[in-house]
């Protein structure tokens, strides 16, 4: 094992983690506004096609990645209107927008299986610009990367040192309460669900223009359960979301580490670790009110009819 | 109660009324995606011709229709049951992977055994695997610990892994690693009039009527009734609340486990990685739209099964990607999911 493979692999941790990143701080702000979504794997699917598609045809990454961000909102809509507005079961109207991915972004993504596309471009980072040129490709990272934990501090700051994160927070504790003291529980949970849609395309974005740069039918391979998982993990808090995508990376490099040095591992049980690491968490801190769910997480807001 | 109560409930306005209101969303759901197909240039009534065409026009289509039903409404009941105490199991897809790699155990060591040891203790095995997976949450949610909700989606990851581990390392055959071996047809549930339905299906039915009068006629139904009601309320009545919510998930989790163990047993005859893609997922849609009832969840699978089954018909005359079928299905779920009062409260 040398210093080339180990930068490899984490090279390689980052550009699988960004994406989860994303949209476990998606949906930290859509749980904390008490809406549980199930369909982040269908939003992440069609942000990813249409994205690809869309580059393809212009031949612009930054197009692609737009558009990606606005299919993942606008997907969140239909969510949106069936428990905001309809008042259905969060969790099977997220499954139902699973399966709605599932198909659409087949569909989409039909006729650019295999497409090559201008992936969004690299920069290396400051000051490595000399090294060997193996080193310094290793080393250099999308725009998208970079981004990633300044955005976690900006949906931080969004959260808790806003009053609108305040009203947020408000809602997905109890929805009557901040009804009463003079907030629009239905208005601010759709805005949670879009912002939740658009983290959820740019990760989307990422995954299809910046770090695989193919478009493949459920290429996602379960990212957007993973992401609610992570979000349990770091206990609806964005910045304890860094550290849950750095360990699920982790997990992988990790894996990736063990099979290039020759140690038999099963990759399947390596695979379950954030998983169990996750419900573990979950026993450790259960019962602590600090560190619980928001209390109306997955309660249907009835109003005061 | 009497024939004539019965019949009274059987044709009375409520259910005709359903049954028309059902009719017309699912024209709503193929008006929705005869636009999309339209979109994409294909024909939506040839491509409607080919599904229903090959859906009812032959016996074997029909028959393929009660196949895919099979893991739908035995998952869905998996579900229906512990919603009945207020237990939200998310969980089946976890429990029917865990169930299915038991009955796999078993096929895979006894197969020496006649069928009618064999297919029981496979039965058995995939129960009780489903079970165990479900102690786990169920356990969690029964101290106050953990919310069941959670727990359960999570195992939901783990299961299919630990099936992969094992597969892999242990039970792959050896022209494959993706899949056991086939098994003996010993430990195949038998098939019915030379089609795919298999024993599943009988199975599945005897267990929504016995869930419906379980529900309905015994002490069990009525106590499970006041849990999910009220729980406190429940346990000051001296209602064993702790044990019914461990029993019943548990219970949950093996009627999943049995989905595993009819679908590897019945439907592939091998053990295959991800062999579900979503069918606990399903079952949990399926319940909830139709509101945890026994005759709604029949009816709701049976129209999920249409979808499914036609789409493969889709692909192979139309030349789209079977997941497209996956919108059809996606758009019938939003508009039931969008009137929910369309079965009459039951929601837990």
């Amino acid at each position: 094992m040398n210093l080339l493979s180990i930068l490899g692999v984490f090279s390689s941790a980052i550009f699988s983690g960004t994406s989860l990143l994303y949209t476990t701080l998606g949906e930290v702000i859509g749980e904390r506004s008490g809406i549980v979504n199930l369909g982040l794997e269908g939003v992440l699917l069609v942000s990813a096609s249409s994205g690809f598609a869309v580059t393809v045809i212009t031949g612009n990454p930054y197009i692609g990645v737009l558009v990606a961000v606005i299919i993942g909102g606008l997907m969140n809509m239909i969510l949106g209107y069936l428990i905001i507005h309809r008042k259905a079961n969060q969790l099977a109207s997220g499954l139902a927008l699973m399966f709605f991915g599932f198909g659409l972004s087949a569909l989409i993504g039909k006729s650019y299986v295999g497409a090559k596309i201008n992936a969004l471009p690299r920069i290396a980072l400051p000051g490595l610009e000399n090294l060997p040129k193996l080193y310094s490709s290793l080393l250099s990272f999308d725009i998208l990367i970079y981004t990633a934990i300044p955005v976690a501090f900006l949906v931080w700051w969004l959260l808790f040192r806003t009053r609108w994160g305040l009203g947020l927070r408000a809602v997905g504790e109890n929805a009557d309460t901040a009804y009463a003291s003079g907030r629009d529980p239905r208005l601010i949970r759709y805005q949670a669900l879009f912002l939740n849609g658009l983290l959820a395309g740019l990760g989307a974005a990422h995954l299809s223009i910046a770090y695989t740069m193919t478009w493949t039918e459920y290429m996602t391979a379960g990212r957007g359960f993973i992401a609610v998982a992570l979000v349990i993990f770091s206990r609806w808090h964005p910045l304890r979301a860094i550290v849950g995508a750095l360990l699920f990376s982790g997990a992988v490099a990790f894996q990736l580490l063990l099979q290039s040095s020759g140690v038999q591992v099963s990759p399947f049980l390596l695979d379950t670790i954030p998983y169990v690491l996750t419900v573990l968490v979950l026993i450790a801190w259960g019962g602590n009110r600090r560190h619980s769910a928001p209390a109306s997480l997955g309660r249907v807001y009835h109003g005061t009819e | 109660m009497s024939a004539r109560t019965f019949l009274r409930i059987a044709v009375s306005n409520t259910l005709v009324k359903n049954i028309a209101r059902y009719v017309m969303m699912m024209l709503l759901a193929l008006l929705l995606f005869g636009i999309i197909l339209l979109a994409t240039g294909k024909d939506p009534f040839q491509s409607y011709r080919d599904m229903f065409g090959a859906t009812f026009g032959s016996a074997y289509g029909f028959s393929e229709v009660l196949v895919a039903m099979i893991p739908m409404l035995i998952t869905a009941l998996a579900v229906a049951l512990p919603s009945r105490v207020g237990l939200i199991n998310v969980g089946g897809e976890g429990q029917l992977y865990i169930g299915a790699a038991f009955a796999t155990w078993g096929a895979l060591t006894f197969k020496d055994q006649p069928a009618w040891v064999l297919l029981p203790l496979m039965a058995l095995l995939g129960m009780i695997g489903g079970a165990l997976w479900a102690f786990i949450p169920g356990y969690l949610k029964s101290i106050g610990l953990v919310n069941e909700t959670i727990t359960t989606l999570l195992m939901n990851s783990i299961a299919p892994k630990i099936v992969g581990f094992l597969i892999f390392g242990f039970w792959h055959s050896p022209m494959d690693t993706v899949k056991t071996e086939n098994f003996v047809s010993a430990a195949r549930l038998p098939t019915f009039f030379n089609t795919r339905v298999h024993l599943g299906f009988v199975i599945a039915l005897v267990l929504l009527a016995l869930f419906w009068i379980i529900m309905k006629y015994t002490r069990w139904g009525l106590e499970m009734r006041a849990i999910g009601g009220n729980p406190q309320a429940a346990r000051r009545n001296g209602i064993p609340l702790k044990g019914y919510l461990i029993v019943i998930m548990c219970l949950g989790g093996a009627i999943a486990g049995l989905a595993g163990m009819s679908h590897v047993s019945g439907f592939y005859g091998v053990l295959i990685l991800n062999f579900s893609m979503g069918l606990g997922f399903m079952g949990f849609l399926i319940c909830w739209l139709a509101g945890g009832d026994p005759i709604g969840i029949f009816l709701m699978s049976f129209v999920v099964a249409i979808i499914t089954t036609g789409g493969n018909f889709l692909q192979l005359t139309q030349g789209l990607p079977y997941a497209v079928i996956n919108i059809l299905l996606a758009l019938a779920l939003f508009v039931v999911l969008a009137s929910p009062k369309f079965f009459e409260g039951k929601k837990a």
